[in-house]
């Protein structure tokens, strides 16, 4: 216990920083990625965050909600948060306009491990709004391209039209340091440019030595369980598939109790979890 | 350890000289076998031989409702100016509820300190008092039925005397404010206490085994007890409520007439409640009550174990009397660990 108390600023951690939402883009219906700069040019400065972990985003007036970041550390300046609406909160985010002041703290949860994640190949499996915390990991690791050897994106959406990210990802497909595979399920006008199929369908076409590659995963819940038994099969070590998982993480920072699952905290143990992690805990998935 | 001797004729004295080191609060009788901790104005009206109060002392610490910021469009979130630097003395608490405390300083402290709690705890002192056990206490088997640290004085009854121990600088200031009503302890008084701790021993009737129980938890996790007492149980939250290491809470805004600024408040929560686990979109992880059952008693008895080295019960019995279901965390850990129960 320090002698020194206060809920003043950086003593209250469950202070938020304004931030101006200084740039909306619309991706797909009912997701968009908000642009958030902070006002305080000190917080813009020395805000730094790793790939997976998350943001406690208020609306003034509204609540708080736990949101993943989307981008990049390696891009500094702006945070990108992509948001589908699908509740109180998310809706009046919808509803705020451009250059709107918001509150943030943060960053929360461990985020991946990318420090032992390099010098391995990086299997990246992303189902829907799964490729929000994903893609800060996948632009880190483009962005640190060579402390990392393979780079696999596999990436599926049910039609064209629900891909999100769909530009900026299709853009990948001309790189040649990296493997870019964007599935849809169905194709009916057969116009889709990339594959046609569900998303572990793709393994069929990937060949990764399990020993030296980390399997990154974040899709509905459906998704998981038919990717995990791929990668088992694969034999994929269980400490080597690395998983994001959504709770209820109110306040962030492991006190309001609401993420719990088995004897872990989503908010400060997680979000990411190993696929160990998951088995040991009780109702994880 | 420092320790003296308060003579009983001399506690009123010494209880109304509390004052010059902050609001005095004490257990106090609400009606018949009932109750609580409240702001003394009349000294007569302290009960210091008391089972237990309705609700824990958390409710200094960490009250059922407070404001954590005030927010406006233009200046964003602020803290209240209130008066979390307000001096209290807590007087009269047994020695499972500042066990209780410390439980709650472990979860509150960390990487993330907590000042709303810390302040008002850094601004309390603590007074705590021996206590007789009741039928429904189990302080004994959570190891909490004796404390240490945690507190500045700790009041023993002796019969005529209470032995008093200091634990902390400000418990010294507080003796020597009121030297004169101390006395020195004699070999008498020892012999007394240890007696008094001996006897005290023989008045448990209840024990909630501790030995390999996350074990044992895990074993039973697929058990069928959890669909019984989640049969019983009415997902009324007053466990949670009435336990001195339950700390879940609720974070709301609330917006004032003007339609722009307001409260962000907070209260206590509690994970029996059907919407605890809800998620954005509907999803809820714990939408069967003996799910919700299962995940207290789960993170009371395995998961905080696991997270902080010892369960999160301090054997205090409040949940036993309070349910309005009849459900006894004894009984349901002994019927979880007998060998008959499939």
């Amino acid at each position: 216990m320090s002698n020194h108390s206060s809920t003043r600023g950086a003593d209250n951690i469950y202070q938020p920083s304004l931030a101006r939402i200084v740039r909306i883009l619309p991706q797909i219906e009912d997701h968009r990625l908000f642009q958030l700069r902070f006002e305080d040019p000190e917080t813009r400065r020395s805000f730094t965050y790793r790939p997976g972990q998350f943001v406690e985003l208020s609306i003034i007036g509204t609540g708080e909600a736990p949101i993943s970041i989307s981008s990049s550390p390696t891009r500094p300046g702006v945070i990108e948060l992509c948001v589908r609406k699908i509740g109180r909160m998310t809706e009046a985010l919808f509803r705020l306009p451009l250059n709107s002041l918001v509150g943030l703290r943060g960053p929360y949860g461990n985020g991946f491990p990318v420090a032992e994640m390099e010098k391995n190949n990086l299997l990246i499996i992303a189902g829907g709004l799964g490729m929000a915390p994903l893609r800060s990991l996948l632009w880190y690791a483009l962005d640190n391209r060579s402390k990392f050897k393979e780079i696999i994106l596999m990436f599926g959406a049910k039609i064209s039209e629900e891909m999100l990210f769909k530009y900026e990802l299709l853009s990948l497909l001309d790189r040649t340091d990296m493997k870019c595979l964007l599935t849809v399920d169905k194709d009916e006008e057969g116009i889709w440019p990339a594959q046609v199929g569900v998303v572990t369908k793709l393994f069929d076409v990937v060949e990764v030595d399990p020993e030296i590659t980390y399997a990154t995963v974040c899709g509905p819940p459906i998704m998981y369980k038919f990717v995990l038994r791929k990668l088992l099969e694969r034999n994929f070590s269980k400490d080597r598939i690395l998983m994001s998982l959504e709770r209820r993480m109110k306040c962030g920072v492991g006190k309001c109790g609401h993420c719990s699952i088995g004897y872990k905290y989503t908010c400060i143990d997680g979000p990411i979890f190993t696929y160990w992690d998951a088995i040991n805990l009780p109702e994880m998935i | 350890m420092q320790i003296v001797k308060l003579p009983k004729e001399n506690l009123d004295e010494f209880m109304g000289s509390l004052s010059k080191f902050g609001e005095i609060h004490a257990p106090i009788k609400k009606d018949e076998n009932t109750y609580l901790f409240s702001k003394i104005e009349d000294l007569s009206k302290i009960e210091l031989n008391y089972n237990r109060t309705i609700l824990p002392p958390k409710k200094y610490f960490l009250p059922p409702t407070e404001t954590m910021f005030r927010f406006s469009p233009e200046k964003g979130y602020e803290p209240p100016e209130d008066n979390l630097n307000k001096k209290y003395v807590l007087l009269g608490l047994h020695s499972c509820d500042i066990h209780g405390l410390k439980i709650l300083d472990l979860v509150f402290s960390g990487t993330y300190v907590d000042n709303y709690y810390f302040t008002r705890r850094k601004n309390t002192s603590i007074i705590g008092v021996s206590c007789i056990p009741d039928d429904m206490c189990f302080c004994r088997s959570m190891e909490t039925d004796f404390v240490e640290d945690g507190f500045d004085l700790f009041l023993s009854d002796i019969d005529d005397s209470y032995l008093v121990r200091i634990a902390t600088s400000l418990g010294d200031d507080i003796m020597r404010a009121n030297q004169s009503l101390f006395k020195e302890v004699d070999k008498e008084d020892i012999a007394e206490y240890k007696r008094k701790s001996n006897e005290r021993k023989n008045y448990f009737k209840i024990d909630l085994e501790l030995y390999n129980l996350p074990e044992i938890m895990d074993l039973e996790y697929e058990s069928r007890i959890w669909e019984e007492i989640g049969e019983k149980c009415l997902s009324c939250g007053t466990c949670s409520m009435v336990c001195p290491t339950c700390y879940c809470y609720d974070v709301f805004d609330e917006l004032n007439l003007d339609g722009k600024t307001g409260e962000r408040r907070r209260r206590w929560d509690s994970c029996l409640f059907k919407d605890y686990a809800l998620v954005a979109g509907g999803l809820n992880f714990r939408s069967e009550r003996s799910a919700r059952v299962k995940n207290r008693y789960f993170h009371k008895q395995r998961g905080f174990v696991a997270q902080y080295g010892r369960p999160s019960c301090v054997g205090c019995g409040r949940c036993i009397q309070s349910c309005p279901a009849k459900i006894d965390i004894v009984e349901v850990m002994t019927k979880i660990r007998s060998a008959s129960y499939e």
